[in-house]
């Protein structure tokens, strides 16, 4: 069976996430939680100059979402706000449906939207990041 | 003997193809499919009957009247009600605890008054006492579930006290599977004199039920986990509660005489059933209690059995598998988490080769703690359900292993 959603790079970033970690005194910070999953994305981020200097994630939940918080630290790391902004955009409008082409690891979830009932799991730790930079909600839920 | 393949021509649905594979659909514990029985029933009342109930006194509304009311009857003869004013409509079980909770809690129950549950309740058998506590300070006392899933009667009985004021508790819990002692519970409960509600969702289209036997206060089911349509479920409830307990809804059908002075209210179960009710699930709901009831009991329980065996059988022998929910007796659900791989992930994967189970807490949260899990997934089991169906799980399973290896 061929299945999309799970590639080796969801796989390999589930079992060993990438920027795994609290960032004390961070800048930024956010948490996401999808109640009905119990997913939970905790994001830290140190901006500087516009650019973010370091992110790092915390959480639990199903491969989805933990992945996907892996490999967007290793996509935003040493971007600058706007092309972070930028993939969080693309992000977005990838898993609502949109074509999008996606460069790096990103594009494991290029399918995502076939899986309806998996996009939140998807997305979660975009959200999170965006809430983080924007401070105004600091704690976020995708329900 | 059960004829599984005219069974299952009952449900067209069963033919699907999902994701270009045969669909096998093990979610019954969430909603049970629906026979051309019930459908065919609800579809004639649109289609030829189609009027509101008791108000009309043209024909149409006579026969909509008569086939709602002859529901009532079905019901009262499946769970062996004393007569049908005992059998009160509502949209499902979670409305008819609340129902209960809001009328005979509000009314009856108060500050430092014990209500007894178990810690494998449905969110719809805690929250509703939840919100009676932020009201009136009623205070909830929890049943804790043994390693195997079987309520803790020790427990239970500890728990007893002469603050114990009422008892609400499942019969089949919808995660674990476990059928629990609701004889010996009900018996308690009558020695003491305290009312006691039987959640009986998940053991309705599974077990005969009869509640003079047990003899309960009150008992609430749905229509939809028993072959009937979504939207409509039963509260039974002894006379000499339903009598003096207070509406929770006020409006047409519910009373006997309205001036702006004083509003007389109608009796048992009519003065719970305020507004148009939901007629077409009521009348899908009597299809659905006629299809239960051409079937033999005895052999409904040793086909759900045998398939629950089957399925512990196969699934055990998945490594790193582990079944949530081992009591001896068990009825419709076999839950299992697959060492760290989330529920949700093997939920996909499974569904991708058309097996359709539940992922989740099943709003059993606090359950979910006592077992120091997050989720489980959860195969539940339902008359039309065959090995072949157990074996496409395993296979789905095995993949997931394979994926996650």
């Amino acid at each position: 069976m061929k299945n999309q959603l799970y590639q080796q790079t969801v796989l390999k970033h589930n079992r060993d996430p990438r920027n795994y970690g609290v960032i004390e005194d961070c800048s930024h910070h956010a948490e996401g939680f999808n109640p009905l999953c119990g997913d939970e994305v905790k994001v830290y981020m140190q901006v500087e100059d516009d650019l973010v200097k370091a992110i790092q994630f915390t959480g639990k939940g199903c491969a989805v979402s933990q992945a996907s918080a892996s490999i967007m630290t290793t996509a935003l790391i040493g971007k600058s706000l706007d092309e972070a902004m930028a993939q969080f955009d693309e992000f977005m409008k990838m898993a609502s449906g949109e074509k999008q082409d996606p460069q790096g690891e990103i594009a494991a979830f290029a399918g995502i939207s076939q899986f309806p009932s998996r996009v939140k799991c998807a997305v979660l730790s975009w959200q999170t990041f965006n809430a983080a930079l924007k401070a105004v909600d600091n704690t976020i839920s995708t329900e | 003997m059960l004829d599984i393949e005219k069974i299952r021509a009952d449900f067209p649905i069963l033919e699907r193809q999902v994701h270009k594979k045969t669909l096998a659909y093990l979610d019954n514990g969430a909603t049970t499919l629906k026979p051309n029985q019930v459908v065919g029933e609800i579809e004639k009342h649109y289609k030829e009957e189609c009027s509101n109930i008791h108000r009309g006194i043209h024909w149409l509304s006579e026969r909509a009247t008569e086939a709602y009311e002859a529901s009532r009857e079905k019901v009262q003869k499946l769970i062996n009600a004393e007569s049908t004013d005992n059998i009160v409509f509502t949209s499902g079980t979670t409305a008819g605890i609340n129902l209960v909770v809001q009328s005979y809690g509000r009314s009856e129950l108060n500050a430092g008054d014990e209500v007894i549950i178990s810690a494998m309740e449905h969110h719809s058998n805690i929250v509703p006492w939840q919100m009676l506590r932020e009201e009136k300070g009623i205070v909830i006392k929890v049943v804790p579930v043994l390693e195997d899933g079987s309520l803790d009667m020790e427990s239970f009985y500890n728990l007893i006290s002469e603050k114990t004021k009422f008892i609400s508790i499942m019969y089949v819990s919808n995660v674990l599977g476990t059928i629990n002692p609701m004889q010996e519970i009900c018996d308690k409960a009558n020695e003491l004199g305290v009312p006691v509600l039987v959640d009986a969702a998940q053991a309705i289209a599974h077990m005969p039920v009869d509640v003079q036997k047990l003899n309960c206060t009150f008992m609430v089911f749905s229509a939809h986990k028993m072959y009937g349509p979504t939207g409509v479920g039963v509260l039974y409830g002894k006379a000499e509660y339903l009598e003096k307990m207070p509406p929770v809804n006020g409006g047409g059908d519910m009373i006997l005489s309205v001036s702006f002075d004083k509003t007389v209210y109608n009796v048992a179960p009519y003065k719970f059933e305020a507004g148009t009710p939901n007629i077409a699930g009521v009348i899908g709901l009597g299809a659905a209690v006629d299809y239960l009831q051409s079937f033999n009991w005895q052999e409904v329980e040793a086909r759900e059995e045998e398939l629950i065996a089957y399925a512990h059988e196969k699934l055990e022998k998945i490594p790193g598998l582990k079944i949530i929910g081992t009591a001896k007796n068990k009825s419709g659900a076999v839950s299992f988490t697959m060492k760290d791989i989330h529920p949700h992930d093997i939920g996909t994967i499974v569904d991708r080769s058309g097996v359709a189970i539940r992922t989740g807490h099943h709003c059993a949260q606090p359950l979910m703690e006592s077992f120091g899990i997050v989720a489980t997934a959860r195969a539940s089991f339902a008359i039309y359900n065959t090995k072949e169906e157990v074996d496409q799980l395993a296979k789905a399973l095995e993949k997931v292993q394979e994926i996650f290896a």
